[in-house]
C-alpha cells in the first residue's frame, strides 16, 4: 500500500482475545470431552506397569533386600534396588540428600527402596509385596525441637538443623507499652492435587529416554534425572503430559527416575501411576510449624517491636526447606511497618515426611501467626483490628526486617478500606429454616440454638518469583508463518501448564504484540530453554515476559522486513489484525534506493490504521523465528548474620474477610462468605484471576477447618480422601473479590503473581472470625471441634 | 474373563480380565476410553463418575463383572460428535476448568443432576455435588457452569 493508493481505515488495532480478555482456555474444549491427555492416561505398546516397595517404618536400617521370590513372579521383568542406579544415586532440588532408592538408611514411612516392572499393575503390585527387606527398626526423631537439641543423633551427615536465618533490625532490646504474646501451631497440610503422579517412560533404543510426565519444572527434572541415570542432558527428554494439579507437590521428582530406570533395563516403555494412598507418600507436604511470637505497641497502636522463634519441620528430606525457611523469615511480621525485629526462623530433619513447597511457601505459616497477633493486639490495645492493620500497613517506601525497601504498589490500607466497605451478607434466617445453612448441614445437629457469627479479617503478602540472588529466567521462542493463507504464531517454551491457565496466557501475549488471532501454544518440553518452575506466582510474569520479548523481537523483524520491502521507515509501523499498519503521521516516502536509510524523500502522510501490506503478503512461505529469555532483576542473598538483603524481587499482597456461623456448643463450622481484596497488577484473564481467588481461598479454608496430614510417632494415619478431607462444594461460601490493578513498574504488562496471595490470609481471617464468635484463643490449625468448645483446656 | 457391555451405546467385549479389575480399570486400560478419571479410586471424589444402567456411579466402585450386559455412559458418551454437550460448553465458557482432573465427572453429575432436576436451586447443586472434589477452582465457576447450563437447556427444544 502506498499513499497513492489509500485504504480504508484499518479496523482497531487492538486484536481480540488479547490481553485482558477473559479468553477460553484453548485446552478446555478437550477437558469437559475426557480427551485431554493426562499423564496418567497414557499408553503405548507392550508397555509395562512400575511399583514401588515403600517403607513401613519412619527410621530403620536395611541389612538386606531378597528380590528372588518377587522376580520370579509370572508377569514380572525386573526388579531394581539401589544397586541398579546408574549414577548419582540421591537427588534433591537445593541439597541432593534423597536417596533413589533407599540403602540403608531409612529416613522416613513410605520411603522408596525397590521397583518392579510387570505386564499388569496388580502384577507389579503383588510382586512389590514379595521383595524382602530385613529392616533393624530404629526409633524415629519426629519432633523438631528434640531434633534441634546437641544430643539428638544426627539423621543426616551434616546434623539436624538444615537451615537457621536469624534477622536483626533495629534496637534488639525496645519496649513498648503493650506486649501480647502467644504461641502457635500449624498441622501438616497437603497439597491434594488430584491427578495422581504418574508418567511414561519409553526407550529410544540408543540409551536414552524420553518421558512424558506431570511436572512443575521439566529441565530440574531433566538435570536430575540425567545425574541418576548417568546420561547426558540431551539423552533424557522431557514432554509434559496433562497436569491434574500441583500446587507446588510436583517440583520435587517422585516417580520420574523410577520410570526411567525400568524402561532403560528392560527396554519396553514402563508406566508408574500412584493410587492415592501411595500419592501421600510420593510427595512432599507443608512444612508444620511451631511460631513463639512477641509483639510489641505503643498505647496508640504503633508497632515498636515484634519478636518471633519459628521452628518448622522439614521432615526426612531438604527438599525446599532451605528456601521456605528464607520466606518464613522475611515475611515474619507480615505487611507492616516493624522499626525493631528479632527473628529467628529454623527449619529442622527429623524422621516425619519430607515438607516442601506449598502454595504460600513459607507465608502461610507466618501469616497465621502474625494476623493472629495482630488481632491479639488489637484487643489489648481497645482498637478496631481493622483499623490497628491500616494504621500500621506496609506501603511503597516502606521496609522488610530485611532492610530491602518496597518498590512497587504495596496498597494494604487501601485493599483494607475497601475490603471493610463491602457489605456483610444478611444475617442468619431463622425461618424458614434450611439445615444446609447451618454447622452440621444436614447432618440435622443443631436447629441455631447456640450459633453464633462471627467476622474476621486478615492480609498477608508474599514474594513473586525466586529470590535470595537465584536468576530463575524464562526462555520463549516464537515463530510467525502464514498457515493455509492466514498467519499464525507459534508459541514455544518449557512452561508447565499446571490448571492456572498459562496457555491461555501465552497466547493472549502473542495475539496482542503480533496482532494475530491465530495463535497455537505448542506442547512444553526440554527441546527449548528452560522456563523454570511454575510455582512462586512467578510464571506468567517470567515466561510471560519471554513471550512478550520474543514476540517483540519478531515484530521488530516483520516491520523491518515490510519497511524495506515498501522502502517506508519500520519506525511507523505496526501489527494489528493480520496486517502491518501504518501508525500514521509523516513518513518517508519511497526512495530510489527503496529504503528510508537513504535522503529523505518527500514527506507523505498515512491515516492512522492504514493497511500497508497484509502479513500473507509480506511473509510468504517464510517464517521469522526468535528465542528470547527473560531474566529479572537480580536479588541478593540475606547477610547469615543479620538477615538484612535485597533478596526479593517483588510481592503481591491480598487481604481477606471471613464470616462464619460457629455452633459454639459442638463446635462445627459453617463458613457463610470469604470477601477479598488482592492487587494482582494487571489481570491478564479476569476469569482465570478469578479462579485463582477463588481455588487459592478453599485452600487456605481447607487449612483452617479440616486439612492435615495426621503424622503418630512419624507414620501418617490417614492418607486417604475418606480420612484427609479437602473443602467439598458444600464447604465453599461465596467469595466477594475486589481486584485491584495497580501496575507494577518492573513487570510485563504491570502485572503481579495472582496464585499464592489467596492462600496466605484466608486461613487467619477464617480463625479470627471463629474466635469471634466463640471467644476462644484458637491457636492451632486446623481448628478442631474440640478448640471451639473449649475441651483442650484452653478457656 | 471376559466382560461383555454397552458402552456410549456401542456392544463392547474386552477379553483377559484379572476378576478384581474394576469397571474404572477396564473403561481406562482396556476400552481406551480414560476420560473417566483415577484420582482417589475409593469412591470419594467422584472423578470416575458414569452412568451404569442410568444410575450415577463411581466407577472405581464397580466391578467390571457388575456391568456385565450393562449400559454404561461416560463423559466421552456426552457429545455430540464435534458439537458439545450444552452442559460442557457451559463449564468451558464459565471457566469452571482448570487443571481439569475433576471435570469429567463433574460434568457427568451436573447431567445427572439436571436430568433430575432442570431447575436447581444453588442448595440443591451443592448437595447434588457434594461427592465431587474440585481441588483448584473453589467451586464458584462451577456452581456458574450449572446455573448456565440449566439456563441453556431450559431454552433448548
Amino acid at each position: 500500500m502506498s499513499r497513492t493508493r489509500p485504504s480504508p481505515p484499518a479496523p482497531p488495532a487492538s486484536v481480540t482475545g488479547g490481553v485482558g480478555e477473559s479468553v477460553r482456555r484453548p485446552d478446555g474444549t478437550l477437558k469437559v470431552k475426557g480427551e485431554f491427555a493426562y499423564s496418567s492416561d497414557l499408553w503405548a505398546e507392550g508397555m509395562l506397569w512400575g511399583a514401588t516397595v515403600r517403607s513401613p517404618h519412619p527410621r530403620a536400617r536395611i541389612r538386606a533386600i531378597e528380590t528372588a521370590e518377587a522376580l520370579t513372579t509370572p508377569g514380572v521383568l525386573a526388579v531394581l534396588t539401589h544397586e541398579d542406579v546408574p549414577g548419582r544415586k540421591t537427588y534433591g532440588l537445593e541439597i541432593a540428600d534423597q536417596p533413589v532408592l533407599a540403602f540403608p538408611d531409612v529416613r522416613y514411612q513410605g520411603e522408596a527402596v525397590a521397583l518392579v516392572a510387570a505386564d499388569h499393575p496388580e502384577t507389579a503390585r503383588r510382586a512389590a509385596a514379595r521383595v524382602a527387606v530385613d529392616y533393624q527398626v530404629l526409633e524415629p526423631l519426629v519432633d523438631a525441637e528434640a531434633a534441634m537439641a546437641e544430643d539428638a543423633p544426627s539423621l543426616h551427615p551434616g546434623g539436624n538443623l538444615l537451615r537457621h536465618i536469624p534477622i536483626r533490625r533495629g534496637v534488639q532490646d525496645a519496649a513498648a507499652e503493650v506486649v501480647v504474646a502467644g504461641t502457635y501451631e500449624l498441622g501438616m497440610q497437603d497439597q491434594a492435587f488430584l491427578g495422581p503422579e504418574s508418567g511414561l517412560a519409553v526407550p529410544d533404543g540408543e540409551g536414552g529416554v524420553d518421558l512424558y510426565v506431570s511436572t512443575q519444572w521439566l529441565h530440574v527434572d531433566r538435570d536430575q534425572l540425567a545425574a541418576s541415570l548417568d546420561l547426558p542432558p540431551e539423552q533424557v527428554r522431557i514432554t509434559l503430559a496433562g497436569v491434574g494439579g500441583a500446587f507446588g507437590a510436583r517440583e520435587d521428582l517422585s516417580m520420574q527416575i523410577h520410570a526411567c530406570m525400568l524402561a532403560l533395563r528392560t527396554g519396553r516403555p514402563v508406566k508408574i501411576l500412584y493410587s492415592r494412598e501411595e500419592s501421600f507418600f510420593g510427595h512432599v507436604h507443608r512444612h508444620p510449624g511451631r511460631l513463639h511470637y512477641e509483639h510489641g505497641a505503643t498505647s496508640d497502636g504503633r508497632l515498636v517491636y515484634v519478636k518471633a522463634r519459628i521452628v518448622l519441620d522439614g521432615g526426612a528430606y531438604a527438599s525446599s526447606s532451605t528456601a521456605v525457611c528464607a520466606n518464613a523469615a522475611c515475611f515474619a511480621v507480615g505487611p507492616y511497618q516493624v522499626p525493631n525485629a528479632t527473628i529467628d526462623c529454623y527449619v529442622v530433619y527429623t524422621d516425619n515426611p519430607p515438607c516442601g513447597a506449598m502454595r504460600g511457601f513459607g507465608a502461610v505459616q507466618t501469616c497465621f501467626a502474625y494476623e493472629s497477633q495482630m488481632d491479639r493486639l488489637a484487643d489489648a490495645l481497645g482498637i478496631d483490628p481493622v483499623e490497628l492493620r491500616i494504621a500500621n500497613a506496609m506501603d511503597t517506601g516502606s521496609s522488610l526486617p530485611t532492610g530491602q525497601r518496597v518498590e512497587g504498589p504495596a496498597p494494604v490500607a487501601e485493599m483494607l478500606r475497601r475490603l471493610r466497605a463491602v457489605p456483610l451478607p444478611p444475617a442468619r434466617r431463622a425461618e424458614p429454616l434450611d439445615l444446609r445453612e447451618l454447622p452440621g448441614g444436614v447432618s440435622n445437629v443443631t436447629h441455631g440454638e447456640a450459633v453464633r457469627r462471627g467476622v474476621g479479617y486478615a492480609a498477608g503478602f508474599k514474594n513473586v518469583s525466586y529470590s535470595e540472588g537465584f536468576d530463575d529466567y524464562a526462555t520463549a521462542r516464537v515463530r510467525l508463518s502464514v498457515v493455509a493463507g492466514e498467519p499464525q504464531a507459534e508459541v514455544h517454551t518449557a512452561a508447565a501448564e499446571v490448571g492456572q491457565g498459562l496457555v491461555t496466557v501465552q497466547a493472549q501475549i502473542a495475539r496482542t504484540e503480533l496482532g494475530v488471532e491465530r495463535v497455537v501454544v505448542l506442547p512444553a518440553d526440554t527441546q527449548v530453554g528452560s522456563a523454570g518452575s511454575s510455582s512462586a506466582s512467578r510464571q506468567t510474569w517470567m515466561t510471560g515476559g519471554a513471550v512478550k520479548a520474543a514476540c517483540e523481537a519478531v515484530r521488530a523483524r516483520v516491520l523491518e522486513r515490510a519497511a524495506a520491502k515498501l522502502g517506508r521507515d519500520a519506525a511507523g509501523l505496526a501489527l494489528a489484525g493480520g496486517n502491518v499498519l501504518s501508525t500514521g503521521g509523516a513518513t518517508s516516502a519511497p526512495t530510489d534506493r527503496g529504503t528510508p536509510s537513504g535522503s529523505p524523500g518527500p514527506q507523505v502522510t498515512d491515516p492512522p490504521g492504514a493497511v500497508v501490506i497484509g502479513l500473507a503478503d509480506l511473509l510468504g512461505a517464510d517464517a521469522v523465528e526468535e528465542t528470547r529469555e527473560h531474566h529479572h532483576r537480580p536479588t541478593m542473598p540475606l547477610d547469615p548474620e543479620t538477615g538484612q538483603g535485597d533478596a526479593h524481587l517483588a510481592y503481591a499482597f491480598a487481604v481477606h474477610r471471613a464470616v462464619v456461623d460457629v455452633d459454639t456448643e459442638l463446635g462445627l463450622v459453617k463458613v457463610v462468605e470469604i470477601a477479598t481484596a488482592q492487587d494482582v497488577g494487571k489481570a491478564m484473564n479476569p476469569q482465570a484471576v478469578e479462579g485463582q481467588i477463588e481455588g487459592g481461598i478453599a485452600q487456605g479454608l481447607g487449612l483452617a477447618l479440616m486439612e492435615e496430614i495426621q503424622v503418630a510417632g512419624g507414620e501418617v494415619r490417614n492418607p486417604s480422601f475418606t480420612d484427609y478431607l479437602i473443602p467439598t462444594v458444600l464447604d465453599m461460601p461465596p467469595v466477594r473479590a475486589e481486584v485491584l490493578e495497580l501496575g507494577h513498574p518492573d513487570s510485563p504488562y504491570g502485572l503481579k503473581g495472582v496464585g499464592e496471595p489467596p492462600t496466605i490470609s484466608s486461613t487467619p481471617a477464617i480463625v479470627a472470625a471463629i474466635r469471634a464468635a466463640s471467644g476462644r484463643p484458637l491457636t492451632r490449625v486446623p481448628v478442631r471441634p474440640e478448640h471451639i468448645v473449649g475441651l483442650d483446656g484452653s478457656g | 474373563m471376559r466382560l461383555t457391555c454397552t458402552v456410549n451405546g456401542e456392544a463392547r467385549v474386552a477379553d483377559d480380565l484379572w476378576e478384581g479389575e474394576s469397571l474404572l480399570y477396564v473403561l481406562r486400560e482396556r476400552l481406551g476410553l480414560p476420560g473417566s478419571k483415577n484420582a482417589c479410586e475409593q469412591g470419594e471424589c467422584g472423578s470416575c463418575s458414569v452412568y451404569l444402567d442410568g444410575t450415577l456411579v463411581c466407577a472405581c466402585l464397580v466391578l467390571a463383572g457388575q456391568a456385565e450386559g450393562a449400559e454404561v455412559v461416560t463423559v466421552e458418551g456426552l457429545a455430540a460428535g464435534d458439537q458439545l454437550h450444552p452442559i460442557q460448553e457451559a463449564y468451558v465458557q464459565a471457566g469452571a476448568v482448570q487443571c481439569g482432573f475433576c471435570t469429567p465427572g463433574l460434568i457427568v453429575a451436573t447431567h445427572d443432576l439436571l436430568d433430575r432436576e432442570p431447575r436447581p436451586s444453588d442448595a440443591q447443586v451443592r448437595e447434588a455435588l457434594a461427592g465431587n472434589l474440585c481441588r483448584c477452582t473453589g467451586y464458584e465457576k462451577i456452581l456458574d457452569a450449572v446455573r448456565l447450563a440449566a439456563e441453556r437447556m431450559e431454552v433448548l427444544p
